[in-house]
């Protein structure tokens, strides 16, 4: 919302001066805590003291010149002095602006002494752009035109800005909150700023004359609403003998300080009335309307109009929530005989509009239900002044004097140009099927104190209310308030509050006027020990356990295109999106390994494509679809935190990813949580979708209780994943999935043939893994002894299993059991391999001896050889 | 007092010339300080006091000495003796160091040659300043709160005072989850739907920051993703006030930004919070006196904050004559970018390794 200074001024007296800086940074300062944040500030109207009323005296060609001509001008000071021009809009004895060779104009161009064919340029004469205002480029300024050989019946010399009135001018770009449409005028904002500075403030009125009516409104025309629902008051006004003239200058100037183009005097006014007051009107030609008379009632599926924009605008064509039905909540005004002439709030049509042969005018001035307007306003995509204001709320009080405003300023303009007033017939045509009533709001101020922590005393508070519009009173008799109120007051809010409706409402306009940056701050201590719960601490360290391995940590979308969750492996159960930005991109991920490989992508694009890259976040699923949270009955897609590791690293693959898993499952000190890798053709292809079936697992643990609860926090579901078990053994958890991306999908993504190593977590469940426990277990004094085993064995039996019965096995006297060697070659059978173990062997209490070595060797080996096929290597 | 000077007993004057015995001295500490290895060092050790030495020569000439003289004569010799033995062991000393010292050299590593790269990870900046936010008001005795993405219409907005048809819909643009239900489902458009549950779940008092993922459906450029975070502060409890709300910011404010940021409120517009506020810190670049960054205001606008609108407790089924709370609430990638001078928001999402790695 623009506002500029000097229309301002004209509600209240500011001292804030346009040349002043400090004092329009104070103004600023001011709208700011009064909420109406100032955006920028403009600076016009600046160098229009250096302008000068001229009068032409003489218009001379210039010999080999067709385009320009020689014009003496009278500039007031005694003097004549010739021009040169290029203009040819004007004639001798017009009075026009002339600057002198070295001033300069608004927009910062100085005027040099030019010579043009001989003839001397001793300034410029300046058409309306050329000075900042209204009106076009091409022709001169024509400021009066009293004939050839007149007087000029202007002070010739007077500055511009002294004869307009206006002077220098500063606008404030406001930022107008949506509660607040009283301020989307400019004595809405003039009222707030007197009431901060304790400045008397009024809305300036004039005294008009108006040709006598001969016929009442009523037999000129009629108003009716047909759907109350939509339109909640429709009023006119008639004017007959209308002049349609330029506006007076400074109703010009302030609709172009505004952003607004001058049109017309009726036009004009309409809009000029909608920025002083708030309230949008809409004038008719009474001519051209159809029938004499105003309707309001609801749009008919697919009826369209011409709008002033020369736009076809269908209407009543749009879905309605809960309803299969194409229902209209459209707000048309129609003509007497029922043909649509505008949309209720948003824009008039074409074919009644203004124009220069309109003598009679119908002034339509409504009120709207503020919810249809924004409907249809966002439905026909339209947002215009008009729309925006009855979206917020106008003031239902303000409807009759804005209607009566916009005639005075019709004549008004009539009286400047000279013509006779127009004519104002009688009476106000007007149907109100809703009647307003003020809210009146008990405020205690013990309660205001209480909420603010101030200490204002409940005179100062009305003296803060009454200044922006409020009548404050006792509470009226029998007007129930709690015990311990003393001192309760009613507040009656003014009609162009709609925002305000209730104690707390009008504790912020207290608080307001009072100054928020006046309230003192105190201190609020928690009565709480802050701390991070067990999932938030555990993903951190996730985090750090993986940026110690050398990842980066990648942040990637979680809208998504169904074909990249495809390339993944997942497209079933995908939570689609009912209104996507861009077609492709429509659903929620269901896996994190599409937002990876493509950063993996991205990388190798720019020639790094060799990295780590992990991302922690959350996945969704239809499956299953849960029951809502007991208040509604609601069915909630799944929605689970999963953490994503991919190495991209040379000569590396799968064997990477378990490490990182060991070094995790290390550094969070997981137990008995184990890698589960199936036979290829077994596995559930679901738990391990996008991934290398033969060179990836399942990462399981233990259940509590066989089909166990879920790792979960809140709203888990008992299977997890949408796969029962995800495939592993029945008595065991899904944690999550390790080993290497599949080929085919590393391709499908368009990245080189490689390996990449895989593991995703599940964060929630990891969080109830179980743990090493605290108490810490004793470290021998005494020397160790190491035994190496080297089995045969069969390529079936996966390496973990000969570890597992190798500590069975080796008792509690073992310290560690380590793979350190892997051997397939000659020696050894086809579809066998070798596999070499250390184990290392110490007691508490005592150093063992070679017997106690031998002993622990040979169970070990009968363990191995016994349980499993697999065979000393000899 | 003076002190007598000693009685000297009168004793021959010795017996070797002493300007042989520097001869000698001089000769052997020139041979001695010639050597250029431990070898070379023994053989000047032979030649200086060996058995076939000049000194050796001498030590056996003093046999022949009258005993008054063979004293004088013996000390003479034996005060030779200790300067070359000092010598040998000087330059023993010297040969050793730099015998070591060349050991050391033909070891030497370019430690600059080192060939691998860096092999530490790299937090994303968003997490960084996500778990510095979570890290301070953990401080204040807040809990870390979380609350799902994918939230019901009722959750986003009608609880938090949005009812249907309310301005402030049209304001926010809101992606729909397609659950055969016309937009009951969605994608939360702010962290807010936690003040909710948290409010749902009845523990009073309420001390918590919400920070979380959120979803609004606007074109991704410089300033605007689809998908970013935010953090949400609510605090319920018996009196609470606004002025505790302008405290608990100018608490927080210095301890994210740093002891010399100050924060200032002014009103604003949230359904959901009545008295509203904006609040704005000091310009860091700039300390306030205005730059660019600020527009030259010196204030560079935070977030949004406000008292409990007592609609919301009665969704709830909090009484709002017993409690009362304030909540605010910023964006984390807002000030990352703010922080690290990023100038384009979607670098945030575009995980390029030469982006992610600086931080």
């Amino acid at each position: 919302m623009r506002a500029p200074l000097s229309w301002l001024k004209a509600f209240t007296p500011l001292a804030a001066e346009a040349r002043h800086p400090d004092s329009l940074q104070e103004l600023s300062e001011s709208l700011d805590s009064l909420g109406l944040v100032v955006a920028g500030i403009e600076h016009v109207g600046e160098g229009l003291d250096e302008v000068v009323l001229s009068q032409v005296l003489e218009i001379s060609p210039i010999d080999g010149a067709d385009r320009i001509r020689r014009v003496l001008v009278d500039t007031g000071d005694g003097r004549t002095t010739d021009v040169v021009c290029g203009a040819w809009n004007f004639e001798v004895g017009d009075v026009v602006p002339f600057i002198r060779a070295g001033g300069e104009l608004p927009g910062g161009i100085r005027i040099e002494k030019r010579k043009m064919r001989g003839v001397t340029s001793n300034g410029m004469l300046c058409s309306p752009a050329e000075l900042g205002l209204a009106g076009d480029r091409a022709g001169l300024m024509i400021v009066a035109r009293p004939g050839a050989g007149q007087p000029p019946g202007l002070d010739l010399g007077l500055a511009m800005s002294e004869h307009l009135g206006i002077g220098h001018d500063a606008v404030f770009d406001l930022e107008v909150e949506a509660n607040r449409p009283d301020c989307l005028s400019m004595s809405g904002i003039a009222r707030d700023l007197a009431a901060h500075y304790g400045l008397p403030f009024e809305v300036p009125e004039q005294d008009v004359r108006f040709s006598p009516g001969s016929s009442p409104a009523g037999d000129l025309g009629s108003v009716r609403v047909e759907t109350p629902e939509l339109c909640l008051r429709l009023t006119a006004r008639v004017m007959r003998g209308v002049a349609v003239v330029p506006s007076p200058a400074y109703v010009q100037r302030r609709l172009t300080l505004m952003g607004m183009r001058p049109i017309n005097c009726v036009v004009d006014a309409s809009n000029y009335v909608m920025l002083e007051l708030g309230q949008p009107t809409h004038p008719y030609d009474i001519e051209q309307l159809g029938g004499r008379g105003l309707v309001a009632r609801a749009a008919h599926r697919g009826e369209s109009i011409v709008t002033l924009d020369g736009e076809t605008r269908f209407l009543g064509t749009r879905p309605v929530r809960g309803s299969d039905e194409l229902t209209s909540l459209d707000c048309l005004i129609c003509n007497a005989n029922d043909v649509p002439v505008g949309i209720g709030g948003v824009i008039g049509g074409q074919a009644s509009e203004i124009s220069d042969r309109t003598t009679s005018v119908l002034l339509e001035a409504a009120l709207f239900l503020p919810v249809a307007v924004a409907r249809t306003s966002r439905s026909v995509n339209l947002r215009t002044e008009a729309s925006l204001r009855f979206e917020r709320g106008v003031d239902p009080e303000g409807v009759e004097r804005a209607s009566l405003r916009v005639c005075q300023l019709v004549a008004e303009a009539a009286a400047a140009a000279g013509l006779p007033a127009p004519e104002l017939a009688p009476g106000l045509l007007d149907d109100a099927p809703a009647t307003f009533a003020r809210a009146r709001v008990i405020v205690r101020p013990e309660r205001v104190n209480a909420l603010l922590g101030t200490d204002i005393g409940a005179e100062q508070m009305a003296g803060l209310l009454g200044p922006i519009g409020y009548l404050v009173a006792p509470p009226a008799e029998g007007v129930a308030t709690s015990s311990g109120d003393a001192g309760a007051f009613e507040a009656v809010v003014p009609s162009w509050r709609p925002d305000v409706s209730r104690e707390v409402d009008v504790i912020e306009d207290i608080a307001r006027m009072f100054g928020y940056r006046k309230i003192p701050p105190t201190e609020r201590r928690s009565p709480y020990v802050g701390r991070l719960d067990e999932v938030q601490l555990l993903r951190r360290r996730l985090r750090r356990v993986l940026a110690g391995l050398g990842a980066h940590e990648a942040w990637t979308s979680s809208i998504v295109s169904p074909a990249d969750q495809a390339r993944a492996g997942l497209s079933e159960d995908l939570v689609r999106l009912s209104n996507p930005m861009v077609a492709e991109e429509s659903v929620l991920r269901a896996g994190l390994m599409a937002g990876l490989m493509a950063a993996l992508r991205h990388n190798s694009g720019h020639r790094r494509p060799w990295l780590r890259l992990f991302e922690v976040g959350d996945v969704f699923s239809l499956v299953p679809l849960l029951a809502g949270n007991g208040r509604e009955e609601l069915l909630l897609p799944d929605e689970r935190e999963r953490l994503a590791l991919v190495l991209a690293l040379e000569d590396d693959d799968a064997s990477s990813a378990v490490h990182a898993w060991r070094v995790v499952q290390d550094a969070l000190g997981i137990v008995g949580v184990a890698i589960e890798q199936g036979d290829p053709e077994e596995s559930s292809r679901g738990a391990l979708a996008g991934l290398h079936l033969a060179r990836s697992a399942r990462i399981c643990m233990p259940s509590p209780e066989a089909g166990g609860a879920d790792g979960g926090a809140g709203n888990g579901s008992p299977a997890g994943d949408g796969s029962p078990g995800g495939g592993a053994s029945a008595e065991s958890i899904l944690v999550g999935t390790v080993g290497e991306v599949d080929l085919d999908v590393v391709a499908a993504f368009g990245l080189p043939h490689r390996r990449i190593g895989w593991l995703e977590l599940n964060v929630n469940r990891l969080a109830s893994a179980p743990r090493r426990p605290v108490v810490v277990a004793p470290v021998s004094r005494y020397p160790s002894s190491d035994v190496d085993l080297a089995f045969v064995v069969d390529e079936s039996v996966p390496s973990y299993r000969v570890e597992e019965t190798l500590r069975q096995a080796a008792t509690a006297l073992c310290e560690s059991i380590e793979l350190f060697d892997v051997y397939r070659g000659t020696g050894v059978p086809d579809g066998r391999r070798s596999l070499a173990f250390r184990l290392r062997f110490c007691a508490l209490d005592h150093t063992l001896n070679d017997a106690e070595v031998a002993s622990l060797r040979r169970r070990c080996i009968d363990a191995v050889e016994g349980a499993l096929p697999a065979t000393l290597r000899g | 007092m003076a002190t007598e000077p000693s009685p000297t007993t009168s004793a021959p004057s010795p017996p070797f010339d002493s300007t042989e015995l520097a001869e000698i001295e001089s000769e052997a500490a020139s041979r001695i300080d010639a050597a250029a290895d431990i070898e070379a060092l023994e053989e000047a050790e032979r030649l200086a006091v060996g058995k076939r030495s000049r000194f050796a020569l001498l030590y056996q000439q003093l046999r022949s000495f009258d005993p008054a003289v063979r004293k004088g004569g013996g000390q003479q010799l034996q005060e030779l003796r200790r300067r070359l033995d000092e010598a040998l062991e000087r330059r023993r000393a010297a040969l050793s160091a730099e015998e070591r010292a060349s050991r050391l050299l033909e070891d030497r590593l370019d430690l600059t040659e080192v060939m691998s790269s860096p092999l530490q990870g790299h937090l994303h900046v968003v997490t960084q300043v996500r778990e510095e936010l979570e890290d301070v008001f953990v401080g204040m005795g807040y809990e870390v709160a979380e609350g799902p993405e994918i939230e019901s219409d009722w959750y986003n907005f009608e609880a938090l005072n949005i009812p249907p048809d309310h301005p402030a819909r049209s304001s926010v643009d809101t992606f729909f989850v397609d659950s055969g239900q016309a937009e009951t489902l969605l994608l939360r458009t702010h962290t807010s739907p936690v003040q909710i549950h948290l409010l749902e779940r009845g523990r009073l008092p309420i001390y918590a920051v919400v920070p979380g993922r959120v979803y609004r459906r606007d074109t991704p450029d410089a300033t605007h993703l689809p998908v970013f975070h935010q953090l949400e502060g609510l605090v319920v409890d018996r009196g609470v006030s606004f002025g505790d709300l302008a405290g608990t910011i100018e608490t927080f404010v210095p301890a994210i930004f740093g002891a010399s940021v100050r924060s200032r409120l002014r009103p604003g517009y949230f359904p959901f919070t009545e008295p509203s506020a904006e609040f704005e810190i000091s310009c860091a670049i700039c300390d306030g006196s205005g730059c660019r960054t600020c527009s030259g205001t010196g204030w560079i606008e935070l977030g949004g904050c406000g008292m409990v609108h007592p609609a919301v407790f009665e969704q709830t089924g909090v009484d709002p004559e017993e409690w009362s709370g304030f909540a605010f609430g910023f964006g984390i990638d807002r000030l990352a970018i703010m922080r690290h001078g990023i100038a384009d928001l979607r670098l945030l999402v575009e995980n390029d390794v030469r982006f992610l790695e600086q931080f």
